[in-house]
């Protein structure tokens, strides 16, 4: 049975399941071999595949970058309300996947990510006004990929993951695999890597599995990092997959694992393993990051007309924050005074990345007409001649947006 | 100069810019042991290994993709679509990411792409084989579309297209890859006509017949019968091959029209919103007062690419072409 919006009850058509099934129970069920390194209450937890180098420095640097990326996240969502950003896509719930996947990196290894990865970005030294200019509409994604190794944002879902692979291709054919930490050959984790992020819904789309059959055929180095927040909009998990995720993989021939998204050393962990196997030469590796969007799919959205309150409240005693404060505090690995000072660091970001967005001026409207092609374009050169002609027949101040 | 067909001046034009450049990757479907369905690639997969002449997986998508990844990365592909209509699978990644890559980076990327497309119709195939999608690709910005039209042009113009750092639409009309030419495989590619110049190939007084890809064999063939005495004919028509269509070389065009004074406009893709209308527009505007007729338009009909039995009703062919001509001639 289905209720329509109107109240109506109509009745299923016998062929589609009603009801989930035991497999979509599975795929959403987060107890099947979910690798935890720190539970949500903050205990420390070992596992024997996944040793953790962290010093104590180590992890309070994770959580100040959990803190800041979050507090970068809250500053957007008030500067969209105050119309200052079209739209945001916030990561509210996923820092600890993006931060502990991204300080896992090398700086050699290239990220290619949706357009979701703020946290991803912090970690590649991407300042976040950059971020936030994509959003105001100011440009399509100002910042350099090469020098940060952090390619442009995607926005068409799961198309990103084809270029990732491409990539590695390219990694493959410049000998830039298996080597030792001097770049020299013969294995070691001194080669590059390419890690790729996306949501549970694009592994419905072509490109996705696409991908990992190219990566699987060529043995390309790429690890594909799949944040399953549970929702794509509105469709839960289950629109999308009858077995977890991570499972995906094995049908195209390499591992895939399941990570407890939340817990930041976990997702460090298991990203560090998949990279350096990956640099080896051992092929491709799926992380089914298995987090919760804590918020709206976008600034657009309304999550209040497609799921219950009481998710988020569950969701919410698994904070991928809270749970490294309370290791921190009561291993007496952080004080007081540590956590203060993050506290107020992270209140100068948001000041300062609200006072950039603010003053951000908008782009000359000849901006328009730049970098289209390499070459001088006949065609385009008369239009943009043509477009200037015409705004020059306005007196300053008046008529055409200048 | 040597003889070769077009599909063998193609791979000699490939070959060398293999010898050339170590970037220059070719990837698609068939293209390595067995040289493409066509023969394009035959024996490069041989000559320079696997790691540059790959067989891809089936997926059309997944070609162009991994080809953005690889250029991101410093190479230059050239992807090969197997057939004109298995292109659309992939126009995602070609509209929506290779297209945009340069402007959306504010020119920081760029992606030195070739995707080689057989296109057109005329062999007798069974459906998705005969179609020629160049109008989808001219109407995205930021590709460049080319089209060549003989064997010396295919040597010549499939190495600028893979020198170009922006991404190119390759069309090569399927049906003359066999047809011979002279092609001048020592020439200097430097001095060479530009890939983004159209080219008189028929000088002519009364009328200016602008055509590109198969149908300028045709449209050479047609003006040559025109010339001819009989019955609507002995007319002088000049020949125009456009050979790039994104941009448009329109100062070629509009000089031949200016001198003509008549237009006609020819291709197998469906006459409606096609390159013809384009054309027609920026003919109508710029050469108005040098115009004794309108610019009329001669292509496939507003249909899907028939079975093929009917294919030489769908095809501008001599005739048609001819008629064509004729009508300009009554205002």
């Amino acid at each position: 049975m289905t209720v329509e919006p109107g109240g109506a009850t109509t009745a299923a058509p016998a062929s589609q399941p009603s009801q989930p099934t035991q497999l979509t129970q599975q795929a959403a069920d987060p107890s099947s071999e979910l690798i935890q390194l720190l539970t949500p209450e903050g205990e420390r937890i070992d596992h024997p595949d996944y040793p953790v180098d962290l010093t104590a420095a180590d992890i309070r640097d994770l959580y100040r970058d959990l803190v800041l990326v979050r507090r970068i996240d809250t500053e957007a969502i008030a500067l969209q309300r105050q119309g200052e950003l079209g739209i945001w896509a916030s990561l509210l719930g996923q820092e600890a996947a993006q931060i502990g996947s991204g300080r896992a990196l090398s700086p050699q290894d290239m990220v290619f990510p949706t357009y979701r990865e703020h946290g991803v970005a912090w970690c590649r030294g991407i300042d976040p006004v950059k971020l936030l200019e994509l959003y105001r509409g100011v440009s399509h994604g100002g910042w350099a990929p090469e020098e940060h190794k952090f390619h442009l944002y995607t926005i068409v879902i799961g198309a990103q993951t084809l270029h990732a692979t491409g990539y590695a291709m390219g990694i493959q054919r410049d000998g830039a695999v298996g080597l030792d930490d001097e770049g020299r050959e013969g294995g070691g984790g001194g080669g590059e890597a390419v890690i790729v992020y996306f949501g549970d819904g694009a592994t419905s789309q072509g490109d996705v599995n696409e991908s990992f059959v190219w990566a699987s055929v060529f043995n390309a180095p790429v690890v594909f990092f799949c944040q399953n927040n549970q929702w794509a909009i509105s469709e839960p998990l289950e629109k999308q997959s009858r077995i977890p995720l991570y499972q995906r993989a094995r049908g195209f021939g390499f591992p895939g694992l399941r990570v407890d998204g939340n817990d930041v050393l976990a997702c460090y962990a298991v990203t560090k393993k998949a990279l350096a196997a990956a640099r080896e030469g051992q092929g491709p590796t799926l992380i089914e990051a298995f987090t919760y969007r804590m918020g709206a799919h976008t600034t657009t959205d309304d999550p209040t007309r497609y799921r219950l309150a009481a998710e988020l409240e569950m969701w919410k005693l698994k904070d991928p924050i809270e749970r490294v404060r309370v290791y921190l505090a009561r291993t007496g690995q952080a004080d007081p005074d540590f956590f203060a000072a993050i506290d107020e660091e992270a209140k100068k970001v948001g000041a300062g990345v609200r006072e950039a967005c603010r003053t951000m001026p908008d782009p000359p409207p000849l901006a328009i007409f730049d970098n289209v092609y390499t070459q001088p374009n006949a065609i385009l050169q008369a239009e943009r001649d043509q477009y200037a002609a015409y705004l020059d027949t306005f007196e300053a101040g008046e008529g055409a947006p200048r | 100069m040597t003889t070769l067909t077009l599909s063998k001046a193609l791979n000699e034009g490939l070959r060398k810019a293999l010898e050339d450049d170590p970037k220059v990757l070719i990837m698609g479907e068939d293209v390595g042991k067995l040289g493409g369905v066509f023969r394009v690639t035959d024996g490069l997969q041989k000559d320079f290994g696997e790691a540059r002449l790959i067989d891809t997986p089936l997926a059309e998508s997944g070609i162009i993709g991994t080809a953005i990844g690889l250029a991101l990365r410093g190479y230059r592909p050239v992807c090969e679509i197997q057939f004109d209509g298995f292109v659309f699978p992939a126009v995602d990644q070609i509209v929506s990411q290779l297209a945009k890559m340069r402007y959306r980076s504010l020119g920081k990327l760029s992606l030195p792409v070739v995707i080689r497309i057989p296109c057109g119709g005329g062999i007798g195939a069974v459906e998705h084989h005969s179609e020629s999608p160049e109008a989808v690709f001219a109407h995205t910005a930021g590709l460049r579309v080319v089209a060549c039209a003989d064997a010396a042009d295919a040597f010549t113009m499939i190495r600028q297209a893979i020198r170009s750092d922006d991404p190119v639409i390759f069309f090569e009309p399927k049906r003359r890859y066999w047809d011979k030419g002279e092609v001048d495989t020592a020439a200097d590619l430097a001095s060479a006509l530009p890939m983004d110049r159209a080219r008189v190939v028929l000088e002519g007084t009364d009328v200016t017949l602008l055509t590109y890809g198969p149908l300028v064999r045709t449209s050479l063939e047609a003006a040559l019968a025109a010339r001819e005495d009989g019955p609507g004919n002995g007319r002088s028509i000049e020949v125009v091959d456009l050979r790039s269509l994104s941009p448009l070389d329109t100062e070629t065009i509009f000089a031949s029209v200016r001198r003509t004074g008549r237009c006609v406009v020819a291709h197998e893709a469906p006459v409606y919103a096609g390159l013809g209308a384009e054309i027609a527009a920026r003919v109508t505007e710029a050469c108005f007062y040098h115009l004794e007729a309108p610019v009329l338009r001669v292509g496939g009909f507003a249909t899907p690419y028939p079975p093929s039995r009917l294919e030489e009703h769908y095809l501008p062919d001599l005739d048609r072409i001819l008629d064509a001509v004729d009508r300009t001639f009554g205002y």
